[in-house]
């Protein structure tokens, strides 16, 4: 349960300093940069080396690294859908997330489990 | 396009919106780390690069863009959402920026310090999103340049 908290109040830290910095920038296509920053990478790493060692760290890192080919997907789909078609934004940000968990997940059992 | 930092927003903050942000990222980060216990590292790690606050920051957005139009009298429904669509846009280019990172923590923390990883890993983040935003905006320019001309062009000869 300790353990759980700390990883809310970091997480949570990492993730606002991220966006107060987005929300500095301009324009907005620049400022959008971070919203994809590596905030809950950072916290959860730095929170697991010291638990479990590097080594198990460097793991979570190599699927992060689909985790982040399903990101760029699913970012590109949803900046055409909302430009292009003009979709409202909520449900298309919230429905394009299976994309995500699709292109992560597939990626993931084709090339690691 | 220049890039500018605007300060106003920080004038009149709306705590809120970071509550939003800090409950969303911290649940996502414990989310990740029981998700890693349960299923493993292999699987935990994929959740290190959920867009998970993105839908909650997107519509924020939305709602900014479209108060700001309709205070000077207008509808600012496409305006909100060609503004996400512009933030998911560059998302996609920091989202390149996560896989340099990931590939830099992957292969040198076993080997290297942490903080030395983990430091240099952001910065690489940094640099690559920044490069590829700085790529896209110049083909952009051109490409634009060359639509207009053409434009130009297509009309002189047809008149």
């Amino acid at each position: 349960m300790k353990e759980i908290a700390l990883r809310v109040i970091v997480g949570g830290v990492v993730v606002s300093g991220f966006a107060l910095l987005g929300d500095l920038l301009k324009p907005k296509s620049f400022a959008g940069l971070f919203g994809a920053a590596p905030s809950v990478a950072l916290a959860t790493l730095v929170l697991t080396t010291m638990k479990d060692g590097n080594a198990y760290a460097a793991l979570e890192a190599r699927s992060m690294l689909l985790g982040a080919f399903a990101f760029v997907l699913y970012a590109c789909t949803v900046s055409r859908m909302l430009i292009r078609r003009q979709w409202p934004v909520l449900p298309t940000t919230s429905i394009a997330l299976v994309l995500w968990f699709g292109c992560a997940f597939g990626l993931w059992s084709a090339l690691v489990g | 396009m220049k890039i500018k930092v605007d300060t106003t927003r920080w004038e009149q903050p709306k705590w809120y919106e970071y509550v939003v942000r800090f409950v969303f990222g911290g649940t996502v980060t414990a989310l990740a780390g029981i998700i890693a216990k349960r299923f493993g590292p292999e699987v935990g790690g994929l959740f290190l690069a959920f867009p998970a606050i993105f839908p909650a920051a997107a519509t924020l957005i939305e709602k900014h863009e479209k108060q700001k139009k309709e205070r000077t009298g207008l509808q600012g429904v496409a305006r909100g959402r060609k503004a996400a669509g512009a933030e998911a846009a560059g998302a996609w280019m920091g989202a390149i920026g996560l896989i340099a990172f990931a590939l830099i923590v992957w292969l040198k923390l076993a080997h290297w310090p942490t903080a030395i990883v983990l430091g240099g890993a952001t910065l690489t983040w940094l640099v690559t999103a920044v490069s590829v935003w700085e790529m896209r905006e110049t083909l952009w320019r051109r490409w634009m340049l060359h639509v207009r001309t053409a434009h130009r062009l297509r009309t002189s000869v047809r008149r």
